[in-house]
């Protein structure tokens, strides 16, 4: 009975969607804020609140353990913590759909409600764009990925979930992530309806901006989740590994950040009008690619297309639909947004236009290295495939050169020439001291050329955004202070993954010992002994726990314990990192399978390593969400402060 | 050549030892070799049976002092190109190594272009 509720309010919402678009589109058209603007607003309540009830009875199917839903069977377990039932709701496709509804939902909502007060015709054309885009992702929930089908017969346990995603962080990933996607559809939606009505410029700007701050934040804090989750739990320890996976959640972080960069300089000086309203067509078609090629299994061989036929031409129509006819939209309208007014080469807008150049490039790289054996694989051509060599050659110098000239852009004027070469040059003779000595550190160190350039350009950014926060710290209101505050975090932030990721690449690599109890292993200056080897099993798995004790120079600094598990509903075996953290870095060690030696006794594979300064990367992605964020309250706080 | 490949493997399983400098060359080469078996993980990092092989080839054929490109070649004879994470360099690839490019000029150019635009009055 719930499901079948469940099934008819993702209905309602469909049609209120459809409602949401042709009151908005002809409320628009009518230029007044009579009953049809109500009407629209009300159409986009219903969507979201039968979507949010839509989503809470899914949720309560997987507490309730009803696997006569196939989607629950297939996603949830009997044996399964309650936390991971709730979180398995968006664990897999069709629930992950259903969240992606919802918040799309709630995107056309807070368009409604919070969209331009002073511009009612680009409110509600957003808001029925943004109807349009609930439409296609409703009806493909509905239609092609409906959660709640039921299953006969129904399954008497479950099909679990894969036990190395039952885990807090890749819990909250998708979410995070999910938030950051469809937040983009906000700047989708506006820059659509900017271009329909012909409003370009500082007013698409100025309504995009917070939208777009507020998703890069989520989409930082989502990526970065993914990334630790990678680093502890997968047991490579890496933390990012240029997998297509990854990379398609990248392209629309680089191009979001690009995109709040061009919206600045839209706002405040009326330069690249077009070019903002592109950015955000494109920041959320690269967002649908990335989460459904992932989803739908594409990204690994486009075969899964053939897996799944009707799902995959749901797929490939709506990305055409999105991408294609927001493209469409701008090569036939772009011409009403203007040409903004040019600019000084050492202005702030060519500052910005390089940092535009330079993240679009390497999202043009990260897209032709992800779709490149894709498009080789379609066209019957021998496979290749393209991983991390490829991508830190080519596209990881422009992140460095984005690097290079960050620091100078906030101390530049809006469209003079302000390269004032003494005062510029003072400070940056500054901010080379510490690059300087990052770069050397990690020469001696024993890091590679790119190791010490990557540390150089990330101490130098640093220093650049301590020295404009110790400039702007003093202007005056709040708001301004917030938003200034937030972007030397967001600054800060990014320098201090150069140095992290510098410093990480000049760990030793990782070594794989056999190790029987009572014997040693030594990693740098670390030695380490494994103690004992134990049962442990939980609640849906087996276990070996190893104790392993970890001694510097006869100094014990800590006892580690990594385990093997095995999770029987999923026929999987997994390895739980051990990870002793500390100023200089991670010691991180893990438990492979054991074997008999030819004199009887067992011994285990053990891998272990140390990870330089890896805090750095986790505080670094850290201080670029919270540096969203605070921006974004910065311009909330500028925004009601009566003009 | 699959068969070379596995005799390799099956005779000289007592893994030679490698000084410093080759287990790092060995090292490299791992780092851009695909797993067969998994998805999207070079071998360095793979628990996979397969992948434990291959590492072991790579350890022999670098204790016998080849080079990293030959030893590459060999194996994308075996395994098919896919098994390379660095995608080799000919006509197919071609767009791979030239997108950068392509896309910097464009890009530059168009930022030129915004510089010198001027409002009419």
């Amino acid at each position: 009975m719930i499901a079948e509720l469940g099934r008819f309010l993702v209905a309602i919402a469909l049609i209120a969607s459809v409602a949401q678009l042709l009151f908005g589109w002809r409320a628009a058209r009518a230029g007044n804020v009579g009953p049809l603007a109500v009407a629209t607003g009300r159409a986009s309540a219903v969507a979201l609140g039968t979507l949010g009830a839509a989503f809470v009875l899914l949720a309560v199917l997987f507490l309730q353990s009803d696997f006569s839903v196939g989607y629950v069977a297939a996603n949830s377990h009997v044996d399964k913590p309650v936390f991971y039932k709730i979180a398995a709701v968006w664990g897999g496709h069709e629930g992950s759909m259903l969240l992606w509804c919802l918040l799309l939902a709630g995107v056309g909502a807070g368009l409604n409600r919070w969209g331009p007060r002073s511009d009612d015709g680009l409110r509600l054309r957003a808001t029925a764009v943004q109807g349009g885009l609930q439409l296609l992702f409703i009806a493909f929930l509905f239609f092609a990925s409906n959660p709640f089908d039921r299953l006969d017969p129904a399954e008497l346990a479950g099909r679990g979930l894969n036990p190395i995603l039952q885990d807090p962080a890749l819990a909250m990933h998708p979410p995070m992530l999910y938030v950051g996607y469809v937040g983009l559809s906000a700047a989708f939606s506006l820059a659509a309806a900017g271009l329909i009505e012909g409003r370009g410029g500082r007013v698409l700007a100025e309504a995009l901006r917070p939208w777009a701050v507020a998703a890069w934040a989520f989409l930082t804090a989502g990526i970065s989740l993914g990334a630790w989750w990678a680093y502890y739990e997968l047991g490579w320890g890496g933390w990012w590994f240029w997998d297509p996976v990854e990379n398609a959640s990248f392209m629309p972080w680089l191009v979001a950040t690009a995109l709040i960069h061009s919206a600045i300089a839209t706002q405040r000086s009326g330069a690249f009008p077009g070019w903002t309203a592109f950015l955000a067509l494109t920041a959320f078609s690269l967002s649908a690619l990335g989460a459904f090629l992932v989803r739908s299994g594409v990204l690994t061989s486009v075969h899964a297309f053939a897996l799944d036929p009707e799902r995959g031409l749901w797929i490939l129509v709506m990305l055409a639909v999105i991408a294609g006819g927001g493209l469409a939209l701008f090569g036939w309208r772009a011409s009403t947004l203007g040409r903004g007014d040019g600019f000084e080469p050492t202005s702030r807008e060519a500052f910005i236009g390089a940092n535009n150049l330079f993240l679009v490039v390497t999202a043009g790289v990260v897209l032709t290295g992800t779709l490149m054996p894709l498009i080789i694989d379609a066209l019957g051509g021998r496979m290749i495939s393209v991983g991390a060599p490829y991508f830190n050659t080519v596209a990881t110098p422009f992140l460095a050169l984005l690097l290079v000239f960050l620091p100078f852009a906030p101390f530049l004027p809006w469209r003079k020439a302000g390269l004032r070469p003494v005062a510029i040059s003072l400070t940056a003779a500054l901010w080379l001291v510490p690059a300087s000595i990052a770069g050397l550190a990690l020469m001696f160190a024993g890091g590679s050329i790119f190791a010490i350039a990557g540390a150089f350009v990330g101490a130098w950014a640093i220093a650049g955004a301590i020295s404009d926060y110790q400039r702007s710290r003093g202007q005056a209101g709040l708001g301004p202070r917030l938003a200034s505050a937030g972007r030397s975090m967001a600054h800060a932030g990014i320098g201090l993954v150069a140095l992290g990721a510098a410093a990480d690449s000049t760990g030793a690599p990782e070594i794989s010992r056999s190790l029987a109890p009572g014997e040693t292993m030594q990693v740098g200056d670390t030695i380490l002994a494994l103690e004992s080897v134990t049962r442990a099993d939980g609640a849906n798995y087996m276990a070996d726990s190893a104790i392993l004790v970890a001694t510097e120079g006869g100094r014990t600094l800590g006892r580690l314990r990594p385990e093997r598990r095995f999770y029987p509903a999923n026929d999987q075996n997994t390895r739980e990192v051990a990870i002793r953290s500390g100023v200089r870095g991670d010691l991180y060690v893990s438990l492979g399978d054991p074997h008999t030696r030819g004199d009887g006794t067992v011994a285990y594979e053990v891998r272990a390593s140390f990870n330089p300064f890896v805090w750095l990367l986790g505080l670094g992605a850290a201080l670029i969400a919270l540096g969203g964020l605070t921006a974004l309250a910065g311009q909330a706080a500028h925004r009601r402060r009566p003009a | 050549m699959i068969a070379l490949v596995t005799a390799i493997l099956l005779t000289a399983t007592p893994g030679p030892t490698l000084n410093a400098v080759e287990t790092a060359r060995a090292e490299a080469i791992m780092q851009e070799i695909r797993c067969v078996v998994c998805a999207g993980q070079s071998i360095a990092d793979s628990d996979a049976a397969l992948a434990q092989d291959m590492r072991h080839f790579i350890r022999v054929r670098v204790a016998r002092g080849d080079d990293a490109a030959s030893i590459r070649a060999e194996l994308a004879q075996s395994y098919r190109d896919e098994v390379l994470l660095r995608p080799p360099f000919d006509w197919r690839t071609l767009p791979l190594w030239l997108a950068p490019l392509i896309f910097l000029l464009a890009g530059g150019g168009m930022l030129i272009m915004a510089s010198r635009s001027r409002r009419e009055p």
